[in-house]
């Protein structure tokens, strides 16, 4: 089957100095015979070429493994984080086979006052890694490697707190959500440990000094309008926010 | 205190006076329906709940759930709105999961408000604070169900209590999940077990308000059994 190319299609991206800067607008770029087995970010690597030729300032955006893990990439894509990937997808496995001869492409940065935009499309996401050093780690003395059956964990435990680890921490939940709220990010940083015995020890202390950390950086509440888990590209999901309001509530009716 | 400065403490705030409120509106609508069927023993509920004391303690403590519920309204979308930042997305597609209810609660509230506003001058302050404040002509606890009909003769009262409990239906099918998904009572099994309740709750709980309101304004000398044809009400006063 012959390869799907776009002969034609407009990429309308966001510019912008700064988290301060009053001059923010959008440029736009004819792009032309880019193949559909593209990535999206190759495109942008391509329009960067052609732009650095014409003697302009390229565009910014964040991007690293391209493999979909390392949660690095933060793109808003006519709309949606990450675009309209398949389920579970990040925008550096998109591909331009999803687009249309003669589109406009809209791409602009992570909307929300916890992650102000440091140039173009790239934020700062600091937030989320101090909301992991507030409590998102265990400080029990594990020891040295113990045998597999010491410590017997249900299977379904251990597959939820696996699914709940796998949250990559992109930003996506808060960029969709209205209220720039951070709990599914933090519910599934809670949960992943909240669900193993070696975690369960210090699950009220994590629940509270995370959950402080997250309001003190700013980011909304909570109004249980399910954006996030409907954009995740991991496809965590409302019910890891369940579990933290559950765990948040006990330790705090335990103090 | 956790209940005013963490964010899930607000939420827990929201969900218990609201689910309180269900509550109350559930026992309102099994109330109203009741003058369907038999204006003498609606009547008799207005009377139970006239101006007695324990009466105007659960109003009083009504009052406190829907103003809290408010209060921490309007607080939780300014902070959700600075949260946000100035910035606005210029081309948003809205995921086909995301109901319109979750996104719009505030101006389905407020539309709420507006309508109990309405509902409060209509029954409240004419039968419970007319006879609180010792007015000269209160309509009495046992003129409750003629007064329905006066109120409900007027289209105009019943288009605007039909748009008040439409926005009620979509608050309620939002807010009760919503409220028990804060609390945490919620997961991968409760979540649509409590979606479906919603539903269902809150359909059966417009409905039976809807009812009483249009029966009442379409067909008002079929209702109140037979005891249904008391003096009207022009003529008891």
């Amino acid at each position: 089957m012959a390869e799907k190319v776009l002969k034609q299609f407009t990429v309308k991206y966001w510019k912008q100095n700064g988290p301060k800067d009053t001059n923010a607008h959008f440029e736009e770029k004819v792009m032309k015979d880019i193949p559909g087995d593209t990535s999206f970010l190759e495109m942008l690597d391509i329009l960067n070429e052609q732009l650095i030729e014409e003697g302009k300032e390229p565009f910014v955006f964040d991007h690293d493994c391209r493999e979909g893990i390392c949660g690095m990439c933060s793109l808003y894509i006519n709309g949606t984080p990450h675009g309209k990937t398949e389920r579970g997808a990040t925008t550096c496995q998109l591909y331009m086979r999803k687009f249309n001869e003669g589109d406009v492409i809209t791409i602009e940065p992570w909307r929300s006052a916890g992650f102000p935009v440091i140039k173009d499309c790239m934020v700062d996401r600091t937030a989320f890694d101090k909301i992991i050093q507030a409590g998102g780690y265990t400080t029990v003395r594990t020891g040295a490697p113990q045998d597999a059956n010491a410590i017997l964990i249900p299977k379904a435990d251990a597959d939820e707190a696996m699914d709940c680890a796998s949250c990559i921490g992109c930003g996506a939940c808060v960029a969709a959500c209205k209220n720039g709220s951070a709990m599914l990010f933090v519910s599934s940083k809670v949960s992943q440990l909240a669900l193993l015995p070696q975690g369960r020890v210090e699950a009220a202390r994590r629940a509270k000094a995370m959950v402080a950390k997250m309001d003190e950086l700013g980011f909304g509440n909570c109004t249980n309008t399910r954006a996030c888990e409907a954009v995740c590209p991991k496809c965590e999901t409302i019910a890891n926010i369940a579990r933290l309001n559950r765990e948040f509530i006990k330790a705090k009716l335990a103090d | 205190m956790w209940l005013c400065n963490s964010s899930i403490g607000r939420k827990v705030v929201m969900s218990v006076t609201g689910l309180a409120l269900v509550l109350f509106l559930t026992f309102h609508a099994c109330m109203n329906v009741v003058a369907l069927f038999s204006a003498e023993a609606y009547n008799q509920i207005c009377e139970l709940l006239g101006s007695n004391w324990y009466a105007l303690a659960a109003t009083a403590g009504l009052g406190a759930l829907v103003v809290i519920h408010i209060l921490y309204a309007f607080i939780l979308t300014i902070q959700n709105r600075n949260a946000r930042g100035s910035n606005r997305y210029d081309k948003t597609d809205k995921p086909e999961k995301v109901e319109w209810a979750s996104q719009n609660m505030l101006a389905l509230g407020v539309i709420i408000v507006l309508g109990l506003a309405l509902h409060l001058f209509n029954f409240w302050y004419n039968m419970m604070f007319a006879e609180i404040v010792g007015a000269s002509n209160p309509i009495g606890p046992t003129e409750g169900f003629e007064w329905i009909k006066e109120t409900f003769a007027n289209p105009v009262f019943v288009v605007l209590y039909v748009i008040w409990l439409c926005a009620l239906w979509f608050h309620l099918t939002h807010g009760i999940w919503s409220g028990m998904q804060t609390l945490g009572w919620s997961g991968h099994i409760w979540f649509n077990r409590w979606k479906c309740i919603s539903q269902i709750w809150a359909t059966i709980v417009v409905a039976m308000f809807l009812i009483v309101a249009l029966a009442f304004a379409l067909c008002p000398d079929c209702l109140g059994g037979a005891d249904g044809k008391v003096v009207p009400f022009e003529m008891a006063m």
